[in-house]
């Protein structure tokens, strides 16, 4: 027997003035098990949680339900109140009677007390079955896997390598150091690129604590928060770095020429070459694509030449395992490629350049060795390959404002005599600093004409090109012909970056970046526990922004490492043991691979499972269920907002997941937005725990329809969960169907949290449509078959 | 002198007229003046593409007594480049359509000169008759 | 063995001014084993596809034409259900109404209401323009039938606004389009690239904006011969005429303008597959293309 008390919040009004909430607590005092039942100004407020605490000594309570707001604003709070008087925090049910009652169904008091009674009774009725569960604490190490050697990389293997933590950084080219080495200057200060990022590459591989796996790839990553097992290969450079001494005789024999990389096509580099000049780890390395020297053997030159016998072409891949606690993600972008943008003409027109082009020949030029001529008209094109939807790309990429400035001003001090136009559409400042800095470049003469370029046009004899464009503010058609265009191109997603978020399950947003877990309060979290976001990976950003989030991804590993262990809530699946002959067919059900069968008996890896209680339904035996969700306790509430049914009258019972729907539903609430109130919402982790059985026994129970709202397949934590969920909708639509029962009486909708005219519409599409086939009649609910 | 203008709801009221017609959402526009440097016929019109849509995007309707939706030849250079994805000879089509619907024809047939009408092929005299007469 | 049989849309100008272009046209499918079969009864498709969201009206004439085609494939007079369509205008037109309806059930009601002495349109046309056969076909294929290589003749290709665009209807690249260069090369000729090519003609402004149109006939002529252009190739009736015809209007403002021939690219094609004379039909070019071909030993 168990002991409830039951706390029935006014909240200051805001459902006391639609909801009789007396009513409510003498309803609920009626019920068995209940010991108390109380009505409160605030729950939540000092006093509120006072009481709670006070009656729970005096009354030895063991269960606490409050009818008050959604769980999801102040279930945390209760869940303290409950586990400072030495209870489970999982002994407290919340009946959510202000965001899905008092608030959308204001206009009806009367029918909405009653709504609000059997929320209450569902509360109540879970709560009796309620388990004394405690948070599952795991061990934690401090082993960090960073992927990624860019800026955001280096930054983030030097913070947590500073404050003892051991880090794997892996980095797929010969040197890190990433885009920035290419840098010329830094907007807004000038800085010279190389020189504040020399220093930086060269403490990685002298920090003790940090592991530098250069030319590697991460191949494979299993696992979990505080155990991430990873497998990373490593290629062979064919010099070894300890004997090399960097002379350059083996570059000067090399025979085979293939475009430098690093100078981004504008110079050639040869097989054996040294990645760039501020290379990390300083070495030699040879790229075996372009090496004549490899199977079969016919050239050795560079071989020959080395005195310290540096070169070893009996070098082979070598796969590295590691097992780390956390992953940050440090992929970075790649930038747009402008050929993709064919009216600009690049790769077919000489003169026209990209701005990392442009980089390169600034550097060169600022060394007294030209690359080539830039001529005396200059035009850069902003946006090309950012707001554009011709291209698929409608975000901004936020950099090429400032480096179009900085580049324009560059060039123009290094000669005055230049002539040079940006051509934006709108011209981004926002950064500190910036609004100065495209001050200065204006004082300095370079000219800004707001117009997108339409199109370029060379001439075929000169090479001198015509730009079209409207000046928009004086809206003159201009056609002027310049010497060389520059394309100030955005940055797209690094092409390597799919591969291990596919693996660890971080999604992307529909910019193609990187999703952080929370716009505003985890913006260098992901959805994947223990896994942080670094630098552009997240999206475009500038240095400082890229070292800042490196910086905060750092602490926030650092956070969860240094605690020792950490908590997970226990909605995870388990098994009857009883129950179970060990078929197995769980085991293909779980999308996180979770389940494993020894000695004919299921069991779940709790550090795995998810708890979208996907493999509920597979079990032909019932021996699967789901903690603080558990098959008795679902059927518990149905059967407990069903019980106040009147004949004739029809209720649907609707099943939202904890993720998605269930916000919905609460924000809906919350824009007083009206629906059907012959709902009933019941709040669950994932609709994919919803089995054919639960359905069928709703639809005995008395429910007349069920609508099952699950978030959007691309937003989901549950990977497979919209498969699940079809296949047991199929399930019990067949077995409707050969009773004689409309099927649309269930519904299956996916949902985004902001789509709130969507749920209302949902919501009251169903209840009309139940209207209007009436209640399912008691023979045909009898005859309902509940197999699994 | 600089032209003075109010902006009431009445301007809402054209704009929601030339997007119901034209189907698209004119004030996703971003006025980069794309499709103004890329017109062929941009060179004889009286305002330039961007500024029709401008025009049409504050409710101005006098932009219905301009020469440059007439002069659009429905080449979609326009369509294919707009970085918002707007279809500009859509919106042209609407402002002709307004006209036309009013039983307003931009050509008169009639006036055509004989030897013009016996030069020109039927593709041109069809098209020309189906964008200028209603 | 027998000719595979397609359905052909030939359009109004195709029977008139343009005679040209379908005898060449299909003089060269034949030659490539390939029956075009003209529907009993059609009409003008309407020449541009109405852009106006409301108006369904103007879509009836294009989709009465598919309706016709699908009559040509239910009583078993073609093999196949994509019509061929030479003029670069009526394949825009049929093949965004197709789009349209094909996307919209609702619409293809009301047209087919609208229509109610016709069979309902099945949806079960798709139009394709000639070009696309041609490289359907591949241009190897179509390099081995050429018995005269057009060697040394310089031929811009001039693709116009409807084989390109809007993006859901064009046959290429709508900015750096290559298909007709790849025939060209086929056809043993030179391709000349130029900006111009896919830059408008004007289009059905040549009724009533003679001089602007024009104007964009000789900077598109003008830019093509700088880069040693001899003749343009084009498969549109109307960019034809204002490419052909406005030469006269080019030559009043600019004297020293120096004319040049307007080809189908199916006359070109007829040359090069070396067949009969009359297949040319060079009588309906305005600009007399004779004395180049001549000067290059093509005729």
């Amino acid at each position: 027997m168990a002991r409830i008390g039951v706390y029935v919040c006014h909240c200051g009004g805001n459902i006391s003035e639609v909801i009789d909430v007396k009513e409510v607590a003498a309803f609920a005092g009626e019920k068995s098990d209940v010991v108390i039942a109380k009505d409160e100004t605030h729950m939540c407020s000092d006093v509120g949680q006072q009481l709670i605490l006070n009656d729970i000594k005096e009354h030895k309570l063991d269960k606490v339900v409050i009818a008050a707001c959604s769980p999801q604003f102040q279930g945390a709070t209760f869940m303290r109140t409950v586990e400072s008087a030495g209870l489970s925090p999982y002994v407290m049910e919340m009946a959510n009677i202000r965001e899905q009652c008092s608030w959308p169904h204001f206009d009806f008091p009367k029918d909405a007390t009653e709504k609000a009674k059997d929320l209450t009774d569902m509360a109540i009725a879970k709560a009796r079955l309620d388990e004394s569960l405690k948070k599952k604490m795991m061990p934690i190490g401090k082993r960090v896997l960073i992927v990624g050697g860019g800026i955001a990389g280096i930054q983030a293997a030097l913070d947590l390598g500073d404050a003892g933590f051991k880090v794997y950084l892996v980095e797929k080219d010969p040197s890190i150091g990433g885009h920035m080495t290419q840098l010329s200057r830094t907007f807004p200060t000038e800085d010279c690129a190389a020189c504040i990022l020399s220093p930086k590459m060269a403490d990685v591989p002298v920090n003790p604590n940090i592991e530098l796996l250069t030319y590697s790839e991460v191949k494979n990553i299993e696992g979990f928060l505080g155990n991430y097992e990873v497998r990373i290969e490593k290629k062979p450079t064919y010099v070894d770095p300890a004997k090399c001494t960097c002379c350059d005789d083996c570059v000067d024999v090399c025979p085979a020429k293939v475009p430098n990389e690093y100078e981004e096509g504008l110079t050639t580099r040869k097989a054996i070459y040294l990645p760039n000049p501020i290379a990390v780890p300083h070495s030699y390395v040879i790229d075996v694509e372009s090496c004549l020297g490899q199977v079969p053997l016919a050239c050795t030159k560079c071989f020959d030449v080395c005195e310290p016998g540096a070169i070893n072409y009996d070098q082979y891949a070598e796969e590295i395992n590691i097992t780390v606690d956390t992953i940050i993600m440090a992929t970075g972008f790649e930038i747009f490629d402008a050929t993709q943008k064919a009216v600009y003409g690049f790769g077919k027109y000489e003169n026209v350049i990209t701005a990392m082009d442009m980089e390169r020949l600034i550097v060169h030029g600022a060394e007294g060795s030209p690359l080539r001529a830039t001529g005396n008209r200059i035009a850069f094109i902003q946006c090309v390959g950012s707001r554009d939807e011709q291209v698929g790309n409608e975000n901004c990429s936020r950099i090429c404002c400032m480096y179009a400035t900085k580049l324009s001003q560059l060039l123009k001090r290094s000669d005055p005599k230049r002539d040079i136009y940006v051509f934006y559409t709108d011209l981004r400042a926002y950064g500190k600093g910036f609004e100065e800095y495209y001050k200065r470049a204006q004082g300095d003469g370079v000219k800004f004409i707001r117009g997108r370029v339409a199109e370029v046009i060379e001439n075929s004899k000169t090479k001198k090109l015509t730009l079209k464009v409207e000046d928009t503010l004086t809206r003159n058609i201009i056609e002027s012909e310049f010497d060389l265009v520059v394309l100030s191109v955005g940055l797209r997603p690094n092409g390597g970056t799919d591969k291990v978020a596919n693996m660890l399950r971080i999604s992307k947003s529909p910019d193609g970046f990187l999703q952080e877990a929370h716009p505003k309060f985890k913006p260098v979290d992901t959805l994947t526990d223990g896994v942080f976001l670094a630098g552009t990976v997240q999206g475009p950003k500038d240095i400082p922004d890229t070292v800042a989030q490196a910086s905060a991804a750092s602490s926030r590993a650092i956070r969860l490492m240094n605690q020792g262990e950490f908590a997970l809530d226990p909605i995870m699946a388990f098994v009857h043991e009883d129950l179970c002959d060990g078929c197995k067919l769980c085991v293909e059900h779980c999308p996180t691979d979770a389940i494993t069968v020894s000695s004919g008996i299921a069991s779940v890896n709790e550090a795995l499972c998810k708890g979208c209680g996907s493999c509920l339904a597979a079990c032909p035996k019932d021996a699967l269920d789901l903690h603080v969700y558990t098959n008795d306790q679902v059927l518990a509430e149905i059967k407990s907002v069903l019980k106040s049914k009147k004949k004739e009258q029809s209720r649907f019972l609707v099943f939202a997941d904890d993720m998605t729907a269930y916000r919905l539903s609460d924000n809906v609430g919350i824009a007083k937005m009206s629906y059907s109130i012959d709902s009933r919402i019941i709040r669950i982790p994932s609709c994919s725990r919803i089995t054919p059985k639960l359905m069928l026994e709703a639809l005995k129970a008395g429910a007349d329809g069920i609508l099952l709202g699950e978030s959007e397949e691309k937003s989901s934590p549950f990977p497979d969960a919209i498969s699940t969920i079809n296949s047991n909708i199929s399930k019990v639509k067949q077995i409707l169907r050969k009773n004689e029962i409309e099927e649309e009486r269930i519904r299956f909708v996916q949902f985004v949290t902001v789509m709130l005219g969507g749920f209302v519409n949902n919501m009251n599409g169903l209840g009309d449509y139940l209207k209007k086939v009436r209640p399912i009649s008691d023979k045909k609910r009898k005859k309902l078959g509940i197999r699994n | 002198m600089a032209n003075k203008i109010t902006i009431t709801s009445e301007n809402v009221e054209f704009l929601r007229k030339v997007e119901e017609l034209s189907g698209e959402i004119i004030t996703l526009c971003d006025q980069c003046g794309t499709c103004s440097a890329g017109c062929p016929m941009v060179g004889e019109m009286d305002i330039t593409p961007s500024q029709m849509v401008r025009n049409v995007q504050l409710g101005i309707t006098d932009v219905l007594d301009t020469k440059a939706m007439w002069l659009c030849a429905s080449c979609f250079t326009c369509t294919v480049r707009c970085p918002r994805g707007l279809d500009l000879s859509k919106i042209a089509e609407a402002l002709r359509q307004i006209k036309l619907r009013k039983a307003v024809d931009y050509i008169d047939i009639n006036k055509l000169p004989e030897e013009d009408l016996k030069e020109l092929p039927q593709i041109a005299l069809i098209s020309g008759f189906r964008k200028f007469t209603g | 063995m027998s000719r595979k049989k397609f359905p052909f849309y030939p359009g109004c100008t195709l029977k008139t001014k343009a005679e040209n272009f379908e005898r060449s046209g299909l003089a060269v499918t034949r030659a490539l084993n390939l029956e075009l079969i003209e529907p009993e009864r059609w009409n003008c498709c309407g020449t541009v596809f109405s852009l106006t969201d409301d108006d369904l009206i103007h879509h009836v004439a294009p989709i009465r034409d598919l309706i016709r085609i699908e009559e040509m494939n239910k009583n078993g007079i073609v093999d196949e259900s994509r019509v061929v369509v030479f003029c670069s205008m009526c394949y825009n037109t049929l093949k965004r109404a197709n789009l349209r309806v094909k996307e919209n059930d609702e619409d293809l009601e009301k047209i087919n209401n609208l229509m109610y002495r016709e069979d309902d349109y099945k949806k079960s046309i798709e139009v394709i323009h000639l070009m696309q056969l041609l490289q359907e076909i591949g241009f190897d294929k179509i390099k081995e039938k050429v018995k005269k290589p057009l060697t040394n003749l310089n031929v811009a290709p001039y693709y116009g606004c409807m084989l390109l665009r809007p993006k859901e209807v064009g046959i290429d690249d709508p900015e750096d389009p290559v298909i007709q260069d790849e025939l060209i090369m086929a056809m043993g000729a030179n391709p000349i690239d130029y900006p111009y090519k896919k830059v408008c003609c004007g289009s059905y402004q040549t009724v009533h904006e003679k001089e602007a149109v024009a104007g964009l006939t000789y900077d598109i002529l003008t830019n093509a011969q700088n880069e040693g252009a001899d003749v343009v190739i084009t498969s549109c009736p109307l960019c034809a005429f204002n490419l052909d015809n406005r030469q006269k209007e080019v030559k009043k403002t600019h004297p020293e303008f120096r004319e040049m021939p307007i080809l189908y690219f199916t006359q070109l094609m007829a040359i090069a597959f070396d067949l009969d004379e009359k297949t040319y039909g060079f009588d309906l070019n305005y600009i007399d293309p004779k004395p180049i071909l001549k000067s290059k030993n093509l005729l």
